[in-house]
């Protein structure tokens, strides 16, 4: 093996490092200011079980498959399960939390238009894991008084 | 260097053999029937997806049955033992010595292959390659479920045999006239990622236990309902299997390392780089598991230690590609059925981390997480890059193993079939899990991005399909038929082959 310069990879090992720390720095500030949570969201109780999404809202309304949020209001999620691992997914608000039964995982949105997006199961939980799905209602806030 | 099969000799003469060559033999042709059988696998999960609705497969348990058993299969029995065919054939070699360090534990560690794979095909497990408690432990059918418990756990045994004979083969046995500088790259690599099995595997060995006790009702390790923590497995398991994914793709790069610079006709642009970084791919391997785990409810602190731990090995691994570049650069290339493969592994290899660096950055992983844009990014470098240098490795010492040579053109057809299938199939299911489909899923509903980018996958699956009859062929054609190979230069480079220590070693 002779040897021969090897300035050119320690180079490009320099920029490759540097191109991972500005990665890693961008997502560092990115996931803290998502992580966010908002004082005044409302809590919703999510529930997984094989092989469907229940809801419990703060009144003590509860839905099964459909979730019915406003807009212009911030929604904290309180994700678990009742069985086997699910993952609580709203694909169009980036919305993706472990349901771990003993556990509770949080996560939060806040719905920006009315309109209707589907939720789903991301971790395979048996059976009917391909058709865990749900909706949900993003409906228009009622005018302030 | 004729490695095996000069002279045709009963079957059992082989099976009995406790020779590093026969050993070898054994381990290829099981790595590579085990490859058609999950690729079956492949093509009927892909045909399925082909349309929303049932298509092929009359439910979902047995599609999920048989993602399980692809997944396991391919992961556990191809490439694995694909890795031990090559290190067989070559480690003792190019260290120099007259067989592995223990034969007759080299033979115990192929022979607990075909039982360990028969469980798994007999029993046919449904709860994913991970197994995740609690469905593994409440909800799994049995008794394939514990069929595959004991699979994997003979599988992890013969990894950690394999792994102790490759380890002592190279620094005990090793020429004394050879420095550890001096061993080629092919052997470093199989250095390197058995010192990680020997740590890495345990940690699951004791999981799949816990998890085997846990099932019987004896224990409650992973079983909340017990007290138990389902969580504590996913760190097990993560713990040996980020750790063993470098397993899988540090030999596949140690083969590219002997295929480059042959069809090059240039020595390795630096050896001492691609030891470097080997060893430092094999420490940083252990530091980034839990980016398998963002969405568990990791605080924020974990998920950025872990995300540090993940970004500290896209160095090393790209330190290989550009030592494959330089390699290439103003070299003679022959662009040969392995070279092709070769170049083909290394672009994917590119992608596939790119992909990967996506992933680790912590907010976009809660758009990638467990979609298809994961399957998409593993199988990039499973397939793309793994299975891509052993093909490529595979034609390569072909000539060596049989004493005949392939047919070339068909080896060229296989490889661009298989590249634009791999293309086909692997980018688009990165863009299925940008618009969110989960992965797992036997059935979809008609989303029209949805069906256009599963119906591109699945053509691309068939061409891969297709290119793989053409491989089988070609290959008990031409082991029978083909024309004879000059083993001294089979593919004609000018004969004049880069190990380092060739000098002292007339029968490389
Ligand atoms: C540049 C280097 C790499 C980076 C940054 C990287 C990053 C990641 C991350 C963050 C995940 C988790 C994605 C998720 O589930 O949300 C992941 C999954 C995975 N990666 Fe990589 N990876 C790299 C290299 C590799 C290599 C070399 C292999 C295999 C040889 C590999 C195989 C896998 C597998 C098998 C999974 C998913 C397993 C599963 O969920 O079934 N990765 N990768
Ligand atoms: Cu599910
Ligand atoms: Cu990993």
């Amino acid at each position: 093996m002779g040897h021969h310069s090897n300035w050119p990879e320690w180079v490009y090992v320099g920029v490759v490092t540097a191109l991972m720390v500005w990665v890693g720095a961008e997502a560092w500030n990115a996931e803290r200011l998502v992580e966010h949570i908002p004082a005044d969201a409302e809590i919703i109780k999510v529930t997984g079980q094989q092989w469907f999404w229940s809801f419990e809202h703060e009144d003590g309304t509860k839905e099964i498959g459909e979730l019915h949020v406003k807009v212009g209001k911030a929604y904290k999620l309180e994700v678990t399960s009742k069985d086997v691992n699910h993952s609580f997914n709203i694909h169009d608000y980036v919305v993706l939390m472990d349901a771990i039964p003993g556990r509770v995982n949080t996560v939060w949105f806040a719905p920006t238009e009315a309109g209707e997006h589907d939720i789903q199961c991301r971790e395979y939980c048996g059976l009917i894991h391909y058709n865990m799905r749900g909706k949900l209602i993003v409906e228009e806030a009622e005018p302030s008084s | 260097m004729v490695l095996e099969l000069q002279k045709p000799r009963p079957i059992w003469q082989i099976m009995f053999s406790t020779h590093h060559t026969d050993i070898g033999l054994l381990y290829l042709i099981t790595s590579i029937a085990f490859l058609f059988l999950g690729g079956a696998l492949a093509l009927g999960i892909r045909a399925e997806l082909f349309l929303p609705g049932s298509q092929i497969i009359a439910d979902s348990m047995t599609f999920n049955r048989m993602f399980t058993v692809h997944g396991t299969t391919l992961i556990f029995l191809f490439i694995l033992p694909f890795a031990s065919a090559v290190g067989n054939y070559l480690v003792p070699i190019m260290v120099r010595y007259k067989d592995m360090a223990y034969p007759k534990l080299n033979a115990i560690a192929f022979w607990m292959i075909p039982p360990a794979g028969a469980l798994i095909w007999l029993g046919f497990a449904d709860f994913t390659w991970y197994a995740t408690p609690p469905y593994s432990i409440i909800s799994a059918p049995g008794p394939a479920a514990d069929m595959w418990i004991f699979g994997l756990k003979i599988l992890g045994i013969s990894s950690i045999l394999g792994a102790i004979n490759f380890i002592v083969t190279i620094l005990k046995c090793k020429h004394p006239d050879m420095s550890m500088g001096q061993i080629p790259l092919l052997a470093w690599s199989f250095l390197t990622s058995s010192l990680i099995i020997l740590v890495a595997i345990p940690t699951f060995a004791a999981a799949l236990l816990m998890l085997l006790t846990d099932r019987l009702g004896i224990s409650g390790f992973f079983n909340p309902a017990m007290g138990g923590d389902p969580i504590a497995y996913q760190h097990l398991f993560w713990f040996t299997f980020h750790p063993e994914v470098y397993v899988m793709v540090i030999p596949a790069i140690g083969m590219m390392y002997e295929i480059i610079p042959r069809f090059s006709r240039k020595p390795i642009f630096s050896h001492s780089s691609g030891i470097f970084a080997f060893v430092l791919l094999s420490m940083v391997s252990f530091s980034s598991w839990a980016h398998h785990m963002y969405a568990t409810g990791m605080s924020f602190t974990e998920k950025t230690v872990f995300m540090i731990g993940t970004l500290a090995a896209v160095p090393a691994s790209a330190m290989h590609v550009f030592n494959f570049i330089a390699t290439m650069w103003n070299g003679r290339i022959k662009f040969a059925t392995p070279m092709m493969w070769a170049v083909g592994g290394i672009a994917l290899f590119f992608s596939a981390g790119a992909g990967g660096v996506v992933n680790a950055a912590m907010p976009l992983d809660f758009q990638t997480h467990d979609s298809y844009w994961v399957v998409g990014h593993f199988h990039l470098f499973v397939m793309g890059t793994i299975a891509f240098g052993s093909i490529g490795f595979f034609y390569y010492i072909f000539p060596y193993v049989t004493g005949r040579m392939y047919n070339e053109k068909m080896g060229q057809v296989h490889f661009v079939l298989s590249f634009v299938g791999a293309v086909l199939v692997f980018f688009t299911q990165h863009v299925l899990g940008l618009y969110g489909m989960p992965r797992r899923i036997y059935d979809y509903p008609p989303i029209p991005e949805w069906i256009t980018m599963n119906q591109i996958a699945s053509v691309g699956a068939m061409i891969i399909g297709v290119s793989m009859v053409i491989f089988l062929i070609n290959m008990i054609y031409s082991s029978g038929k083909g024309k004879l190979a000059d083993t001294d230069d089979p593919f004609n480079l000018g004969g004049k082959y880069y190990y380092p220590f060739e000098a002292k070693n007339p029968h490389h």
